[in-house]
């Protein structure tokens, strides 16, 4: 199975050509379809004893169909690489559903639907590749930050927990189809490096070596994530995984985002990625940034030379994918900061010393 | 002082093998008091915290992970990148588990042969971590240059060219062993891990030499002034070799040209291994420096017996004013014209200062001691110079001012020492000088640059003038900006758009040379100047960015989410109201209260009294200036050379929006005057309250009697002629140093007063019992905001301050036009007694904020923008 897989190098050399265009949300998506309890249950988990509504990624297996649907739009708006409906599925997440144990085939079935359909749109076509990017989530629980303020040492998941949790998820996800590792809004970056350190192992187990992506989440206008690193400090703690590329995701419109993405820019070795929110959400939860305001943000960004691929996150839909996609179509693709070996550490912030 | 920063100094106190205090803080389970351990650290420097835990009677792996974790629950400690130092891999890899940021791991090597090592390393790197591989490999630790170099040179082959480690990644501990021991094969150990440092760094591209620098002078323990000596020669030689961090005591560690040179010559030849009895060289003289080294400077007079030229250089560099006179005479003697004495030989020692200074090899204290001895010589050679009526040489000439309405100087003041020190001629016209007098001045003294300066925000409106001024009067040599407020945003934004021909922002004295040199340089000028047009494009750039990421709330938005007082926790009437008056302080007592680590960033010595005397860098600098500091204290006091007094009262008070009412007695009928306080806008993180003083005071209504405080303290009368003295004597140092004391004992006797008020006056908290250490921390019942600053910005009401205490008339303060207090070293404020008021910044206000303001305050809103421009959004 592994002769045919995309590898680290094959994606690079396309991003040296042009910016690559990402999906935009699912879970906003989905919510439009008001889906209700039984709706998220269908008829295999029609009995299950804990309430079920909210479990985006379970719909991978209760209503297939729809979520192939979201799928296809986004790639019909002009996406080259579509993510996997996988954000919650990892055993930790999935344990508050008790359902750790559908872990495995959540993520593979999640994996094989995107293949089925990104298969389908390139059969009919044939202009281009479409990749599917195995999205591991930030789980709900953090390495790095106690639960308990009264206990600033108390941790509620341990590194080596993450670690299995991850690597059960990777291999799904290989096994699905995949043909990229994407780690995204990562708030802790512990979580994060136990997610690297898991996909790292599993490549090593199977022989294989895919494409991974990192992103990050810059959680308010602080500038940090939420477990307190700047940007810099952030990449840096990452960048041992020589992902292909490195970027920001979710929690800030396009106009907050801009700071960091630039920052990101300047200092990656690696390609840069972003996919931000559409806007800030307004008082009713809502996204309300429109797809002509957000892509015309999007194409100055590619103007700058900050991009080599964009999409959407929170409250973006089709039609935002389509209109960055258009806004991108002839802007060069950045060129990523040449190797200089200098020499970095970090804590919450970054350490340099330039040799 | 930028090449200083390429050498990384890792912190060890956080390690149970080295320091005792640590590990008896692990063992017994202390955590909390262990955090403190590095945060010192981290505040005193260190700038990568070295963790072990290596320890027989201590579960290692435990008590790594628990401090790690904790430590991740302290952003002020936890911005540092971490060392995680054992020699047991699972307390490493447990350690990695635990740390999100990219660590360095202490340490790994080949002494179990190249498989755990290649383990090991793939491991780490899976972790994202860098790592200290030791020079051992299976035969043995490395002691001959020969063997380090072997080993290292193999370890980085594996590691590089097997799994892919990047080289920049590896850092390479070639083993310092103890010299001097008696046996004389270890009498070549400093030598062989400098060489080896260089040949590693020559075979090595991008690896990186550490090393733990107190074992080199082992056989020296007990014996500090010696063991410092040792280590800081062993660094100087061992970083120009090209070793690059070292776990070092910050507390052990002299600065290289300071070292008697009696000891650092018999050091050297120990470290350089220079000479086969060099071991008992050493033990010889020893003993004589053992204890505080003070016997060190005595013995350090062989300098009056060189030529004149070199002694004027060692007075110069040394800031020795002994002899300065003789030495002047001397050197006249010998010169065809005296005017040659100050183009000569103290020129080319000053130029050795400047040297030292711009090397990082000499601190600002030392320099501006120089330039007392500078000064003496050529006052001394004044009357012959005159007597031929020629004329000095400078290389430029520049025109120093703080600006009208403002009375802060210290900065300035160093600043015009810097650049006499490099042969600028300066024009201080002294404080609250005209924009019409300071380009008066200019004009007819045709000079090169003004610089201007000042302390409060409404000189940096001051500062706009003069830049639009020059604008008008043709103007084209360079401003600079300069003083405690400025700042390259503010400069870029507010000022330089008014003034086309070069306006520089300076941010410290010691950069003020760099800067006019370029200035006056017709070559260099252009280009540096397009340098800082182009800096400041991006500043105005980021400063324009920054808004979106700020969110504004209207007034009446921020007035909803005001500060919920609760009104259960009013303090109680005030013990003694009415108004209080000081006319005698006794000084004395202040200088318990003193807050030194201001006093030691007025020199440009950064780190926190009392750690900075030890710092590895600066302490002894630190030392010496805190010497002549309090020398100077006991004189200043013995001799009733400088006066305090104090106002200060109660007043019955009750909010009303944003105002706090002040009424003229206890019946609270008759309004006497309003505190007009403005309200933080911004949206803060979770929805925290936007504050305003007044909401820390009872309402109108609530029908409570609550009461607002107010204080206006000086330890600034006689400090301007003290320092005029001093600087007529060619002493700026001392001169210097009054006014810095003198803004202390102000800041220290609002502290004082502040508390007897707490315990006494106002009485609401009479049991309290904080030491200095608390008190700068502010951990005391209730707030005294200053008018002028972050809770209470706007300075017009001081005026009311000053009105409700009767301060001129009682005590003699004075408000200028723009409401900086005379004398300088003064303090104002308001004292808030209510258990949950704290400071807090208010930051940036918006429009409708400014209206309603100009309408409470009876001002036209141009009126209102001018005192509010600093906060106006």
């Amino acid at each position: 199975m592994t002769e045919l897989r995309l590898t680290p190098q094959q994606l690079r050399q396309l991003l040296a050509s042009r910016i690559l265009v990402l999906d935009g949300a699912m879970g906003t998506m989905i919510q439009q379809h008001r889906l209700d309890e039984a709706g998220y249950r269908g008829a295999e988990f029609a009995d299950w004893p804990s309430d079920l509504k909210g479990n985006n990624d379970l719909l991978v297996l209760t209503q297939p169909e729809l979520i192939a649907d979201i799928h296809r739009q986004y790639l019909l708006a002009g996406a080259d690489i579509i993510e996997t409906n996988t954000f919650n599925a990892t055993t930790i997440a999935m344990h508050d559903y008790q359902m750790a144990h559908l872990s495995e085939r959540i993520n593979r079935e999640a994996a094989a639907l995107a293949r089925r359909v990104c298969d389908e749109v390139t059969a009919q076509q044939p202009d281009k590749p479409r990749f599917v990017a195995g999205v591991l989530g930030p789980t709900n629980r953090t390495a790095s930050i106690s639960p308990d303020v009264n206990d600033p040492g108390f941790r509620n998941v341990s590194f080596d927990e993450l670690v299995l949790a991850y690597k059960e998820s990777t291999r799904a996800l290989i096994a699905g189809g995949a043909d990229i590792i994407m780690l995204e809004t990562i708030f802790d970056t512990l979580n994060a490096k136990a997610a690297a350190f898991a996909v790292l192992e599993v490549f090593e187990e199977l022989q294989l070596e895919l494409p991974v992506m990192i992103s990050g989440t810059i959680t308010d206008a602080s500038g940090r994530t939420l477990s307190g690193q700047t940007t810099e400090a952030f990449y840096y703690s990452l960048a041992h995984v020589k992902p292909v590329t490195f970027g920001l995701n979710c929690a800030l419109g396009p106009d907050l985002l801009r700071p960091y993405v630039e920052t990101l820019a300047t200092i990656s070795e690696a390609y840069v990625s972003v996919h931000p929110n559409a806007g800030l959400p307004n008082e009713f939860g809502e996204y309300d940034l429109g797809a002509e305001a957000m892509a015309a943000e999007i194409a100055d960004w590619a103007k700058q030379g900050f991009l080599n691929i964009v999409g959407g996150c929170c409250g973006t839909t089709p039609e935002h994918i389509k209109a960055i996609a258009e806004a991108v179509k002839d802007a060069p693709p950045r060129q990523p900061k040449a190797a200089d070996h200098s020499f970095h550490l970090a804590g919450l912030e970054a350490f340099a010393v330039e040799w | 002082m930028q090449q200083q920063a390429r050498f990384i100094n890792i912190g060890e106190r956080t390690n149970v093998t080295g320091s005792a205090k640590f590990k008896k803080l692990i063992l017994k389970g202390d955590f909390e008091a262990a955090l403190d351990v590095a945060r010192q650290q981290v505040e005193n420097g260190a700038q990568i915290i070295d963790i072990n835990m290596d320890e027989g009677m201590l579960d290692s792996k435990a008590a790594m992970v628990r401090y790690l974790t904790l430590l991740a629950a302290e952003p002020d400690i936890a911005r540092v990148p971490i060392m995680v130092d054992s020699s047991k891999w699972d307390v490493i890899e447990a350690a990695l588990k635990c740390i999100q940021g990219k660590a360095v791991v202490n340490s790994i090597s080949l002494k179990e042969g190249e498989a755990s090592f290649l383990q090991q390393a793939k491991l780490l790197r899976r972790y994202g971590a860098a790592v200290v591989v030791m020079a051992f490999d299976e035969v043995g630790q490395a002691d001959t240059k020969a063997r380090k170099v072997e080993i290292c040179q193999r370890a980085y082959q594996i590691l590089t060219e097997q799994i892919g480690f990047p080289p920049e990644d590896i850092i390479f501990d070639p083993n310092i062993f103890a010299v001097a021991t008696g046996i004389e094969e270890h009498n070549n150990y400093a030598v062989d891990f400098i060489e080896a440092t260089r040949e590693i760094k020559r075979l090595c591209p991008y690896a990186k030499i550490s090393g733990g620098v107190s074992n080199v002078s082992f056989s020296f323990r007990g014996n500090d002034p010696v063991r410092e000596a040792i280590h800081s020669v062993f660094l100087y030689h061992a970083i120009a070799a090209g070793m690059d961090m070292g776990i070092v005591n910050a507390g052990q560690l002299a600065v290289y040209d300071d070292i008697p040179p009696l000891l650092r010559e018999r050091v050297e030849d120990v470290i350089l291994n220079r000479r086969p009895d060099a071991t008992e060289r050493l033990l010889e003289i020893a003993a004589q420096f053992k204890g505080d080294g003070s016997v060190a400077e005595k013995v350090d007079d062989a300098w009056r017996s060189l030529p004149v030229n070199k002694r004027l250089e060692h007075a110069l560099v040394k800031g020795i004013t002994d002899f300065i006179e003789q030495d002047t005479e001397d050197a006249r003697q010998q010169a065809e014209r005296p005017l040659h004495v100050i183009e000569g030989p103290l020129m080319d020692g000053m130029n050795v200062v400047g040297d030292l200074f711009g090397e990082g090899k000499m601190f600002l204290p030392q320099v501006v001691k120089s330039a007392r001895v500078m000064k003496k010589a050529v006052a001394y050679l004044q009357p012959y110079i005159e007597q031929e009526k020629a004329g000095g040489r400078a290389q430029g000439k520049i025109l120093l001012a703080t600006v009208k309405g403002d009375v802060h100087d210290i900065g300035k003041n160093i600043v015009g020492v810097v650049l006499q020190c490099n042969n600028f001629e300066v024009i201080d016209l002294g404080v609250m000088v005209s924009c019409a007098e300071i380009l008066r001045v200019a004009k007819e003294q045709q000079v090169d640059v003004i610089g201007l300066s000042g302390l409060i925000t409404p000189s940096l409106d001051e500062m706009v003038h003069v830049a639009k001024e020059m604008t008008r009067l043709g103007f084209t040599i360079p401003l600079l900006i300069g003083g405690a407020t400025t700042s390259k945003a503010h400069t870029a934004v507010k000022i330089a758009p008014h003034y086309a021909h070069g306006v520089v922002y300076v941010p410290n004295a010691s950069r003020s040379v760099s800067v006019v040199q370029a200035l006056i340089s017709a070559e260099q000028k252009p280009a540096y100047l397009a340098r800082v047009a182009e800096e400041y494009r991006i500043a105005v750039e980021q400063h324009q960015r920054s808004r979106p990421g700020e969110r504004m709330l209207s007034l009446a938005e921020a007035r909803q989410n005001k500060f919920p007082l609760d009104l259960t926790k009013v303090a109680p009437a005030p013990k003694q109201p009415g108004v209080h008056y000081w006319q005698q302080v006794d000084l004395q007592v202040l200088r318990d209260y003193i807050d030194w680590t201001p006093f030691f960033l007025t020199w440009q010595l950064s780190g926190k009294f009392p750690a900075i005397l030890q710092h590895a860098e600066v302490g002894l600098e630190a030392r010496k200036v805190y010497q002549d500091a309090n020398a100077l204290l006991d004189q200043m006091i013995k001799d009733n050379l400088i006066r305090g007094k104090a106002a200060f009262g109660f007043f019955p008070a009750n909010s009303d929006g944003d105002d706090i009412i002040i009424y003229q007695d206890d019946s609270r009928t008759t309004e006497r005057c309003r505190l007009h306080n403005l309200r933080q806008q911004l949206a803060l993180r979770n929805n925290a309250p936007n504050c305003s003083l007044a909401d820390f005071i009872a309402p109108v209504g609530s029908g409570i009697a609550d009461y607002v405080g107010a204080f206006a303290v000086t330890t600034g009368f006689g400090a301007d002629e003290l320092a005029a003295q001093y600087a007529a004597a060619h002493d700026d140092y001392n001169s210097i140093m009054v006014k810095a004391l003198a803004d202390r004992l102000a800041e220290a006797l609002a502290e004082y007063l502040h508390l007897k008020v707490r315990r006494e006056y106002w009485g609401y908290a009479a049991n309290e019992q904080l030491d200095n250490e608390q008190l700068i921390r502010e951990l005391y019942q209730g707030i005294r905001p200053a008018p002028g600053y972050p809770a209470c910005p706007e300075h017009t009401e001081k005026g009311t301050l000053f009105q409700l205490l009767d301060v001129p008339a009682q005590i003699q303060m004075q408000l200028t036009e723009s409401y900086a207090m005379w004398p300088g070293a003064a303090v104002s404020g308001w004292y808030f007694a209510h258990p949950d008021s704290k400071y807090f910044a208010v930051s940036k206000i918006d429009r409708d904020q400014l209206a309603d303001y100009a309408e409470r305050k009876g001002w036209s809103e141009q009126q209102a923008e001018s005192w509010l421009a600093p906060n106006l959004r």
